[in-house]
Parts: C-alpha cells; sequence; structure tokens
C-alpha cells in the first residue's frame, strides 16, 4: 500500500519493549517501565506507571496517578486540557475523552499531515462518572481489542444493575459482594446503583476508598460510603447489604464477615456462563469499561480510519473484521497491558 | 421469555438448594398461566417439541455471518447453544417491540413440521435477546443442563402452598403441560385435580435411620426384618393396559428398563428394588451400573445385565387399595401375588430370622451379597404411609468403610463457603517401596465440623505449593501433609479415575492431625473390596 503521506505511519509511531514510542516526537503513549517522557491516557496501573522522568496526562489522570503513587511519581508532569494542541518536538497532540474511566483520554498524534489516533481503553456505552467518548477522524487507528469477538455483546449497565437490586430484593438476609476494579468500575457501579434509586449506604473495601473519595471531590456523587468492617457493627448488619471490593479479596479471610454472601463480578467476562461459574460468581452483572464487538465496530468506522492498529486483546477477530471490511489491519503486539478485572 | 431466560440464568449459577428453591418458587409465584406451567415442563423434562440437531443450528448462523468469525468465537466460548445465542446477528431497527411469550416459542414450536423447523428456529432467534435466544435453544436441543432435579423443581411446586411434595408427585403423571389446575388448586382458587390417569404413582414410605439408642425401646417381636438391598428402588404400577416403572420421586424410567417393564403385565402396583442378574444370581453394584442413566439399551447390554424386582411391597391389587392394612397382611397377599408372575423377573425379598437384637446386628455386619447395605426394620402391623414416618420402619446400615488418605488439592466453597477450601480431594499411596507417590481416590465436602473447617482452611493456605484458579495443591509427600480417615459405603470400578476406583459416599470421618503421612493407606487396600 503507498501513502499519500510524507511520512509512513509506522516512522510516526511504532512498538518498542518500553511501549508505543513517538521516534520523531521523542516521547512514549503508556509505557510499561520508566522513560523520559511519557504521554499516559488513563489511570490504570497497567497503563500509568510510575517513575517516569516526564508525564503529560489529563489533569484528573495525574491526581490518580499521585493518589496511588505519592506525589512524586514522576519527576516532572504537565496537565493536558481536552481538546487542546500542545507540541513536541513539532509533533502535535492532542487528548480526547475515551469514555473509559475518570480522566480517560484518546491520544491524537499528529505530524506531516498523518493523523494516528491511541485510543488507549475505550467504550461507547454511557458512563456517569466520566466524560463521553468523542470520535477523531484519523488516518491510522489504534484501538484495543479486549472484547474483541462477536460474542461479547454488553447489555445496558442500568439492566445488570436492577439485575442486582431484585437479587437483593429476593435474598434480604444474604449480603451481596459485587467485584468490581477498584478505579472506575466500583465508582460506575455506586453511581449506577444511586441512579436505579439505590439510597442505602454501600459498603467498599479499603482498597477502594481513596479513588472514590477522589471521584466524590470531583463532583461525582456516589451517596453514603461505609467501610466495610466489622468493628462498626456484626455480622448481621450486612444482611441484605451491597458491599463493593476488588474480586481478589472475595476468596479471602475478608470475605468472612458477611452473611451467606452471593457473589457478584461486574466485569465484561461475565458473558460467558462458563468463566462465571468457573470463578464461582453467582450473579454475574456484565458491565465493562471496554467496548463490546458493536462498539469497537462502530468506532473503527466512525474514525474514517483506513489502516486499523489492534492491541492488547483478541487481536485476530478484529484483524479479520477489518479486511471484511476492506480496511488494511493488523494486530500491534505490546507487552505488559492486563485484561479487565484479571 | 426473559423471565424465564433470567430464571435459567439464575439458576445455572446458583450452587445451593435452598437459593435454587426460592428462585423457583419466586418465578412460579409470579409469572402467569400458561407460561410458568411451559417452563416447569421445560424443568422436569415434560415437555415435547420439534428437537433440533447442532449441526443445524451451526448451519443457521454460519448463513449469517462469516464462518471465520464464529470459529474464532465457538473456541473461545466451547458451547454451541451459548455461541449461537450471542453472535446471533440481528438488526436492532428491525427487532419486533413484542419479545416472544414461553407459550408463543412452545406452540410455534410444537407446531413446526420437521421441514420448517429450521426456519421457526431461525425467526425465533430474530426476534429474541441474548438470554431469550439462549433459553429457546436450550429447549430445542433438549436438556436444560440447569443443575435442576424434576423432583426439586416439584418441591419448588410445592413450596407454593405449601404441602408436601407427594402430593405433587402423586398427581404428576395424571397432569399435562401447561398445569393450570395444578397451580390453581395451591394457590387455593380450585379444589385438588382429580387423580385421572391410571397407573399413576403412590408415594413412597421411607424409613428412619436406626441409631444405638432406638433399640432400648423397641421390641424385637414387633418387627420384621428384611436385606436392605442397594439397588434403585421402584414401583411397578400396571393398570387398564397402562404400565409405569417409577422411581422413588415418581419419574418414570421405564424407557430405561424395556425388559423389566414388559413383565408388567399384571394389575397391581409393586414396591421394591431394581437389581440386575437373576433372582437366583443377584448381580453387584458394578453390575447394576451398566443400567444406569442410559438413555436406551441395547439388546446385547439388556442380555448381559437382565433387570428384575425384588419385591417389599404390594399396594395395590385390582382395584383395592392395600396400602391401609397392616405389613403382616400385606407382606401374606404379596407373598401369594408373587407366585404368579414372571419368576425371571420378580422376587420376593426374603426375611432374615432373629430373636434378639443381637442376633440382627450379626446378619448386619456380616451380609451374605456385597450388594446389601444392611437391614430395614418394619413392623408387622405398620400401614404403608407416604414420606418418612418416625417408628414404623428403621434402616439399620452396615457401618461405612474407612480409609486413612492423603489430603492433596482443595477448591474454595461456594456461598458461605466462598472464602473457605472446602472441597477436599484425597489419595493413597501407590507404586513400589521407595518411589511412592499419591493417586488422588475421591473427593469430600463435608463431614467435618465448622471448627475443623477452619482448622483444615489454615492447613490448606498454609502450605499451599500451587495455585490454579479456585484450587490449590497442597503439601503432601512422604515426610509432611495431612491424613484424612475418609469415610464411605462401597467402591466402584472406574476407568474415569487414575486409581481405578471411585467412592460411593465418601466424607470426611476424622482428621488425624497425628497421624505420620507415610503411615496412610496404600491403594491396594482399596482395591482388596472391589467386589
Amino acid at each position: 500500500m503507498t501513502y499519500p503521506y510524507t511520512m509512513r505511519p509506522s516512522e510516526l509511531l511504532c512498538s518498542r519493549p518500553q511501549g508505543l514510542y513517538c521516534p520523531p516526537g521523542d516521547f512514549f503513549i503508556d509505557p510499561v517501565s520508566p522513560v523520559d517522557r511519557a504521554l499516559i491516557t488513563h489511570g490504570h496501573s497497567d497503563h500509568a506507571r510510575s517513575g517516569h522522568r516526564s508525564v503529560l496526562a489529563t489533569r484528573e489522570t495525574l491526581d490518580i496517578m499521585a493518589l496511588r503513587y505519592g506525589a512524586d511519581f514522576a519527576g516532572s508532569s504537565q496537565a493536558a486540557r481536552l481538546g487542546e494542541t500542545i507540541t513536541l518536538n513539532g509533533v502535535a497532540v492532542s487528548f480526547h475523552p475515551a469514555g473509559h474511566v475518570l480522566g480517560s483520554a484518546q491520544i491524537a498524534v499528529k505530524h506531516n499531515g498523518l493523523t494516528i489516533v491511541a485510543s488507549g481503553d475505550y467504550k461507547r456505552q454511557a458512563d456517569p462518572t466520566c466524560a463521553a467518548f468523542e470520535v477523531v477522524p484519523c488516518d491510522v487507528f489504534i484501538t484495543e481489542a479486549t472484547f474483541a469477538l462477536p460474542v461479547f455483546r454488553h447489555p445496558p449497565a442500568e439492566d445488570e444493575i436492577a439485575k442486582l437490586l431484585r437479587s437483593v430484593q429476593q435474598f434480604p438476609e444474604r449480603s451481596h459482594l459485587v467485584g468490581a476494579y477498584a478505579l472506575g468500575k466500583a465508582q460506575r457501579v455506586m453511581r449506577l446503583l444511586r441512579d436505579a434509586g439505590y439510597d442505602k449506604p454501600i459498603y467498599i473495601h479499603g482498597a477502594m476508598a481513596k479513588i472514590s473519595e477522589y471521584y466524590q471531590s470531583q463532583g461525582i456523587d456516589l451517596g453514603q460510603l461505609e467501610p466495610a468492617t466489622v468493628e462498626t457493627g456484626t455480622k448481621a448488619d450486612f444482611a441484605g447489604a451491597i458491599v463493593i471490593g476488588p474480586p481478589s479479596t472475595f476468596s479471602d479471610r475478608w470475605a468472612r464477615r458477611f452473611p451467606d454472601p452471593v457473589s457478584c463480578f461486574a466485569s465484561g467476562w461475565m458473558r460467558i456462563r462458563q468463566r462465571a461459574k468457573q470463578g464461582g460468581v453467582e450473579l454475574p452483572l456484565i458491565i465493562s469499561d471496554h467496548g463490546d464487538w458493536d462498539e469497537l465496530a462502530v468506532t473503527i468506522r466512525e474514525t474514517g480510519a483506513r489502516e486499523i492498529w489492534v492491541t492488547h486483546g483478541r487481536e485476530e477477530a478484529l484483524v479479520r473484521w477489518c479486511e471484511l471490511e476492506g480496511l488494511t489491519a493488523k494486530p500491534l503486539h505490546l507487552i505488559g497491558y492486563e485484561d479487565e478485572g484479571q | 421469555m426473559n423471565r424465564f431466560a433470567e430464571l435459567l440464568d439464575r439458576l445455572v449459577l446458583t450452587p445451593s438448594r435452598n437459593g435454587k428453591l426460592k428462585l423457583l418458587t419466586d418465578y412460579f409465584r409470579s409469572v402467569e398461566d400458561p407460561d410458568r406451567g411451559y417452563a416447569l415442563a421445560a424443568i422436569t423434562g415434560d415437555l415435547s417439541i420439534a428437537a433440533v440437531k447442532p449441526a443445524m443450528l451451526r448451519a443457521l448462523v454460519t448463513e449469517r455471518m462469516d464462518p471465520v468469525l464464529f470459529g474464532f468465537a465457538y473456541d473461545y466460548v466451547g458451547d454451541l447453544a451459548e455461541t449461537v445465542s450471542l453472535v446471533w446477528p440481528t438488526d436492532p431497527a428491525a427487532l419486533p417491540n413484542h419479545v416472544p411469550t414461553l407459550s408463543e416459542v412452545v406452540a410455534k414450536l410444537q407446531a413446526a413440521s420437521r421441514s420448517d423447523a429450521r426456519q421457526v428456529l431461525a425467526r425465533l432467534l430474530d426476534s429474541a435477546g441474548i438470554s431469550a435466544r439462549f433459553a429457546i435453544i436450550k429447549l430445542v436441543t433438549g436438556g436444560l443442563r440447569i443443575g435442576v432435579s424434576a423432583r426439586l423443581a416439584k418441591q419448588a411446586v410445592a413450596d407454593l402452598r405449601p404441602v408436601d411434595v407427594s402430593e405433587i408427585e402423586e398427581l404428576w403423571h395424571g397432569l399435562t403441560p401447561p398445569y393450570s389446575a395444578l397451580f390453581a388448586w395451591l394457590e387455593g382458587k380450585s379444589g385438588k385435580p382429580e387423580r385421572a390417569a391410571k397407573a399413576l404413582f403412590r408415594p413412597v414410605m421411607l424409613a428412619h435411620p436406626a441409631e444405638d439408642r432406638d433399640f432400648e425401646k423397641l421390641e424385637p417381636a414387633d418387627y420384621a426384618a428384611e436385606w436392605k438391598w442397594d439397588g434403585i428402588r421402584v414401583q411397578a404400577a400396571s393398570e387398564g393396559g397402562v404400565r409405569r416403572l417409577y422411581s422413588r420421586t415418581g419419574e418414570d424410567v421405564a424407557g430405561a428398563f424395556p425388559d423389566l417393564t414388559d413383565t408388567i403385565d399384571f394389575e397391581a402396583v409393586l414396591d421394591g428394588e431394581l437389581l440386575v442378574g437373576s433372582p437366583g444370581a443377584t448381580g453387584t453394584f458394578s453390575d447394576l451400573q451398566q443400567r444406569l442413566n442410559r438413555k436406551s439399551v441395547s439388546p446385547k447390554i439388556q442380555a448381559q445385565y437382565p433387570a428384575f424386582m425384588r419385591c417389599y411391597d404390594l399396594l395395590q391389587l385390582g382395584d383395592e387399595d392395600l396400602r391401609a392394612l397392616p405389613f403382616r397382611e400385606r407382606r401374606a397377599r404379596l407373598e401369594a401375588f408373587i407366585k404368579t408372575l414372571d419368576p425371571t423377573r420378580f422376587d420376593l425379598s426374603p426375611f432374615v430370622e432373629f430373636t434378639h437384637w443381637a442376633d440382627l446386628e450379626k446378619s448386619r455386619s456380616n451380609p451374605p451379597h456385597p450388594i446389601i447395605e444392611g437391614v430395614m426394620l418394619k413392623r408387622w402391623d405398620s400401614p404403608y404411609v407416604a414420606g418418612r414416618p418416625k417408628g414404623p420402619w428403621f434402616k439399620w446400615k452396615r457401618d461405612p468403610h474407612t480409609v486413612d488418605a492423603v489430603l492433596m488439592y482443595a477448591q474454595r466453597g461456594h456461598g458461605k463457603r466462598s472464602s473457605f477450601y472446602s472441597d477436599y480431594t484425597f489419595g493413597v499411596w501407590s507404586g513400589p517401596e521407595g518411589a511412592e507417590e499419591l493417586v488422588p481416590v475421591g473427593k469430600a465436602y463435608f463431614g467435618f465440623t465448622d471448627e475443623e473447617l477452619k482448622q483444615i482452611d489454615k492447613y490448606v493456605r498454609d502450605n499451599t505449593i500451587e495455585r490454579f484458579g479456585p484450587v490449590r495443591s497442597v503439601r503432601a509427600d512422604r515426610v509432611a501433609g495431612l491424613v484424612l480417615e475418609v469415610a464411605f459405603e462401597g467402591l466402584n470400578r472406574s476407568t474415569r479415575h487414575k486409581s481405578g476406583v471411585a467412592m460411593r459416599f465418601p466424607r470426611i470421618s476424622r482428621l488425624r492431625w497425628d497421624k505420620p503421612t507415610a503411615e496412610a493407606d496404600r491403594i491396594e487396600t482399596l482395591q482388596a473390596l472391589l467386589d
């Protein structure tokens, strides 16, 4: 394929062991090990690591990194305002909402008339806890592929929350333990519960206290959150309660303080029954912060990109789909990124 | 359809019996006729609709989407019904505003002929969402596989009023989907449905386990004793040309035992034990297993492992219901009646003679046949009543076998036990001296107290050597490990297990913290128990 541009896309962004690298701009996007200059899409720990010399990210992402790693998480940091163009060694970069978690952004990289958008993680379903995804027209679109199989079709998150509330009503003597990723998913579940009219206190695991507090400080009302500790009461107090914690804690002794818990897990993986069954999940909640198959397809079309780079996830199926659509596509092998909630 | 689909989704992931009952009862209470009745029929396996082969399903979907993408999807999910329900392409704009109800789905599928079943299925799938599609596919491919037995579903229905489940079982074979009269009765809107059909099931009389202190109060002369045969408790009912062979819970198992059913050519209802072999040469439990869990049986298997019935009781003879008579009289009628039956298919359960309880204790401990699991005590004056009344009948089982095994793997439990390692796989030693290794021989998840569970859980967490998902592999070698005394009812040969044996009803009887692992049992000890 020949390009009408003065440079090839791989000269503008390419894969290096540390992550996605821009040679003319001399910066990395979401590098997995310390570098001089890092542009960071969002605050999840596999994308936002500490120890870079300088970091450029949205205000919220910088705040979240400081919460997680301490104020000295990087040598220096600069906040990128959404939509604003910043020039790095002659390369124009801009941040645009990705709809993944609070502060998440796609990064558009423009040079010599060629635009590449690195989307980071994204979703299209409405999320009351972060800005909605914005389509950025581009020549090359780098898409995630976490749920890039036609079996992944996320239902509206509200329906899943309704399912949870029905179960709470049906089993009032049991507590409902909802496993949710500490940044983003947990707060989205809280907010959705509030939107559904649930106004009782939500009990949370200590690991998500700081982040949830931060969300509240940014004007996202999560209602009354209480620590899920027994010091404040007895086991029976948790009957009928909704408790949110990181999924890994449910197999810990921590979970024993709750009466006959119904184990729930909020994740796109819960679409697959066997997956729920293996994890001992009784009530799967298909709520994902990643786009499902249809969202990925629609997004790729809307960007108007002629070339698609597919990364972290099930690249194979999405590359196949792009080929059927007449688009050039290739898997972009980046290492060190995790699946949702794994 | 959506409510039924959600019910299925919840049931398949709910491990506890009570949780399942609650989900089912709530469903039957909140859903109207005839939908709930068809749901009940689907769960009990009483719904007959056009069957669709997996190959047809696959063809339908690959006509509608790229086969390569379908291949990726199917490889990932592993289950055809689930994959198709998820990938089925729909046009959101073309979706009808009405998702078909379960009864509409059933009606369409029942009306479909063999030639248009394919078309009907495709249209139904077009009109439904993901969960509903999954439920529809499960209906047409047969077998919901949601971990709910027909018995449990009937229990949930009985809980509506509530009535004893035996009342439902007794009526069951006279009812047809969608069971509107049954629900009306349970909701107090009409009287109990009449026992309309012929050869209906009579709820079975069961026995309480006898405990040592029971015998102080019991008079040996009041009781008859019989061997307790470890086959399948059955009821042979025949009336006006209708022949049925019921299981203990009232399911008709005649299809699996055509050889026996063919000889039910009388006008009576018999209670007894289904065994294999012949009255003169009773087969072992392994022989019996050759006839279990089969949908159809080849003539060869029927000839090799013929089924016969060892009769305990006579409940009905001609028009006469004998259940209110004392056991002594029923037995006399049975002895006379059995002489009129095919002697290769029916025989009489013999009495065990005794004067004192001590005599019986001796017989109980040394039964003359490996398929005997103890003795039964029946009061001479007891009528035949449904359920498990305390006093008239006792079962006095042989003591269980025990083996000292070493804990090898532990798996997390469910519900209350989801943070505990509560399911244990244990093994015994095999191989030559100096090179012994553990082979797993079974798995048990009860028999211990809550306190012991905490202790084992701590032991598992402190001695984990590897993890695979919810399973931990625990240190177990000649020097270190935890010895469990495991009690079990018997052993079967197994080709599925590396050890070649499978335990029946294993449970942890004691924790042997004191016992060095090297002194645990060897596989030869178990092999010697195989019959």
